[in-house]
């Protein structure tokens, strides 16, 4: 799949994977109820990412995070704001260091604060251009915080 | 005041740039209505009833005589010629064309200006006294902390989809001036047993349709913490506030579900773990108070005569004086009101050529600065007594000298049906019909302090559930009727307002008006008991009675 990881157009096998499809044999990204329920078959697999939706309460699964090289930051509507706060305590609170991708109905305008906020990259929906969502990250050269990146 | 250094100027003007290119884009149709919808909130633009409408940021009320040109050259130029100042001291324009906004964002970049989060469910605009920094019953001057607040809030990445709206205001006097306990955060700068100055910190506070009075958080924060503790309430809001239904989702819904206990449990949990992060260092503070240093007054303003002179042979001077100016913490000088409540004039509006007067009248008297008040009035905070006299002549012609700061005429009012598209009722007729009514000035200045706030929705623009008397429009069958309650306030007696019965039609809400006022002058047992004291002496009934007997 094509996406934008550090600001560079990549390609990678990462795929989420619903709780009711059978499993690649890597790069697999999971629901949280999946890991809870699979968690010693999972733990087997190489590259395994897990799935945040909004409502997650991410000090629950932070013992977890050395199980993942990835974490899939989920917008249902790109009005909920929650997974700003997520990235940023992932990064900041809890340290992790794999890829912290959006995914979903996030949009250009937002890379700047969710580049900001730690998420390292970027899944395209149809219509972008991949150029321009970089280009956006850099909509800003001066900010009053920092950043969590 | 604040200056704008290299780093504060680069980023509204890449702001410019970036709300240019998404307004082409939207315009290209590549961006779709309601993705355009939450951007061009964040920058102010509304989509109104017969055009857009833009909010540019007042921070915390202050202004340059250069700015407001530039505010009467935009109202010139891109709008008809007034601009509508707002109960969170920001400046609208009615009248814009979207396609035009970006040039007027450019407009404002070029005086350190601009609409950043003025709307939409971000931090928006930092408020706060408009006497700060000169009046006599201050702690001290909040506008320092308002400026850093202010620089924290713009763009911040965590906080850009909030729930809702969130607004802060700071108050560093004895008399709440900014309506403090009605914001999601309201901060008073306080004085702790060992004579340390820090904050008391309100959560939860609100107006629009659930009007709720703030609960004190925090008795004491170290001015150090400002920023981390404001960090943890909105990490904690952002996380927790509800997302289902946006008439719940202010941080005030969620105080009250969860329990004041409960929240402050989790905002201290959350502080503890980030104060050591974000602290602010005594340097910081005090290179920001340098930006506010007070101007240069002059010893020998005391000496001037004329003052007591012209108080004595112009009665109408010293009316004026008495209502529309207010005490200096410098002898010698006054802050003087300038209403934008004049009889006819539709309350916060101001035209371009009253604002290039207000701006040289700044410029000639109060070092060039000017304030916006959460009461959509203006000030000249820094005026020498001996120069009053001749403001007020010049403020005469302008229609900027009606001595009703604070009294029954000095209405807050929401621009209403006739330019809102949320509105269900007018309510800048019923502020010019009450007006009409009240015309005499000595029955004005009888009835004393007297808060008449007027909104034509729901949404509480103008505050009426804090006003002394408030008005709300409501829409029965297409037909427009009003709400009166009595006895609220924004002030230190915070208080929101008790229904005085089923609404009443248009036709009748300035004759009710009127009985109340009669009811009041009737009740109140000597002419300096206020409205306010009379109706919490003597409760909802007498007035209730009265207008449903007519009415």
């Amino acid at each position: 799949m094509q996406l934008i990881k550090d600001k560079q157009v990549i390609q990678d096998d990462w795929l989420f994977i619903s709780d009711d499809t059978p499993l690649k044999a890597d790069y697999n990204i999971v629901s949280i109820a999946r890991w809870q329920q699979q968690r010693n078959q999972l733990s087997q697999t190489k590259n395994l990412g897990l799935r945040l939706e909004p409502d997650v309460a991410i000090e629950d699964i932070a013992n977890d995070l050395s199980h993942f090289q990835l974490v899939q930051l989920f917008f249902p509507v790109f009005t909920d704001g929650r997974a700003f706060t997520h990235a940023r305590l992932l990064r900041s609170r809890y340290g992790f260091t794999g890829d912290i991708r959006a995914s979903g109905d996030f949009m250009r305008d937002q890379v700047f604060y969710l580049n900001r906020v730690g998420i390292s990259s970027f899944e395209l929906n149809d219509q972008d251009n991949a150029q321009q969502i970089i280009q956006s990250m850099h909509d800003f050269s001066v900010n009053y915080q920092e950043s969590a990146a | 005041m604040y200056q704008y250094n290299d780093k504060d100027q680069t980023l509204i003007n890449e702001r410019v740039t970036q709300f240019r290119d998404q307004t082409e884009r939207f315009l290209k149709g590549e961006i779709p209505d309601d993705k355009f919808r939450a951007l061009r909130l964040m920058n102010g633009l509304y989509v109104q009833t017969h055009a857009p409408l833009l909010r540019v940021a007042g921070p915390y009320g202050l202004l340059s005589s250069k700015q407001v040109r530039k505010l009467a050259s935009i109202a010139r130029d891109y709008d008809k010629g007034f601009c509508h100042f707002t109960t969170r001291q920001n400046i609208q324009f009615n009248w814009p064309a979207l396609e035009r906004v970006p040039d007027i964002l450019g407009e404002l970049a070029s005086v350190q200006m601009h609409a950043i989060q003025t709307s939409g469910n971000c931090l928006r605009n930092t408020t706060s006294d408009q006497l700060a920094g000169v009046a006599i019953d201050e702690l001290e001057d909040p506008r320092p902390y308002c400026e850093i607040i202010r620089q924290w809030t713009i763009l911040h990445p965590e906080f850009a989809y909030l729930p809702r709206k969130f607004k802060i205001a700071v108050s560093g006097a004895t008399l709440d001036r900014a309506a403090t306990q009605f914001h999601d955060i309201g901060l008073h700068l306080v004085k702790n047993e060992q004579g340390e100055v820090g904050f008391k910190v309100f959560v939860g506070g609100g107006l629009g349709r659930t009007p709720v009075i703030g609960q004190v958080i925090k008795p004491f924060l170290e001015k150090q913490h400002l920023l981390s503790y404001l960090e943890a309430i909105l990490r904690i809001y952002n996380l927790y506030g509800r997302r289902d239904n946006k008439y719940k989702a202010r941080v005030k819904i969620l105080v009250r579900e969860t329990g004041l206990a409960k929240i402050t449990q989790k905002v201290e949990a959350e502080w503890t773990l980030i104060k050591d992060q974000l602290e602010l260092s005594a340097k910081r503070i005090s290179d920001m108070q340098l930006q506010f240093t007070p101007p240069e007054y002059q010893a020998e303003a005391t000496q001037d005569t004329s003052y007591s002179d012209s108080l004595v042979n112009h009665p109408d001077f010293a009316t004026w004086v008495k209502h529309n100016t207010a005490e200096h913490k410098i002898a010698g000088y006054r802050a003087a009101y300038l209403s934008l409540k004049a009889p006819d004039n539709p309350p916060g509006d101001c035209s371009d050529s009253q604002l290039d007067a207000i701006a040289d009248l700044a410029d000639q008297y109060s070092f060039s600065m000017v304030r916006v008040t959460h009461r959509q009035n203006l000030v000249l905070a820094d005026v020498k007594q001996g120069d009053l006299f001749s403001l007020w002549q010049k403020l005469l012609p302008l229609k900027l000298a009606t001595p009703n700061i604070g009294k029954a005429t000095d209405m807050i009012c929401c621009p209403g049906l006739d330019y809102c598209s949320l509105a269900n009722a007018g309510s800048i007729g019923v502020a010019k019909e009450i007006n009409e009514a009240l015309e005499s000035m000595d029955y004005v200045h009888d009835l004393g302090d007297l808060k008449i706030n007027i909104s034509g929705c729901m949404n509480g623009c103008a505050h009426q559930s804090v006003g002394h008397i408030g008005i709300l429009g409501v829409d029965k069958k297409g037909v427009e009727w009003y709400q009166v309650t009595l006895g609220g306030s924004s002030e230190n007696d915070a208080a929101i307002g008790e229904r005085l019965g089923p609404a009443v039609s248009k036709e009748d809400i300035t004759p009710v008006i009127k009985t109340l006022l009669k009811v009041y002058v009737e009740q109140r047992e000597h002419e300096d008991e206020s409205f306010l004291a009379t109706f919490r002496r003597v409760g909802v009934n007498p007035f209730k009675d009265k207008v449903y007997a007519t009415y």
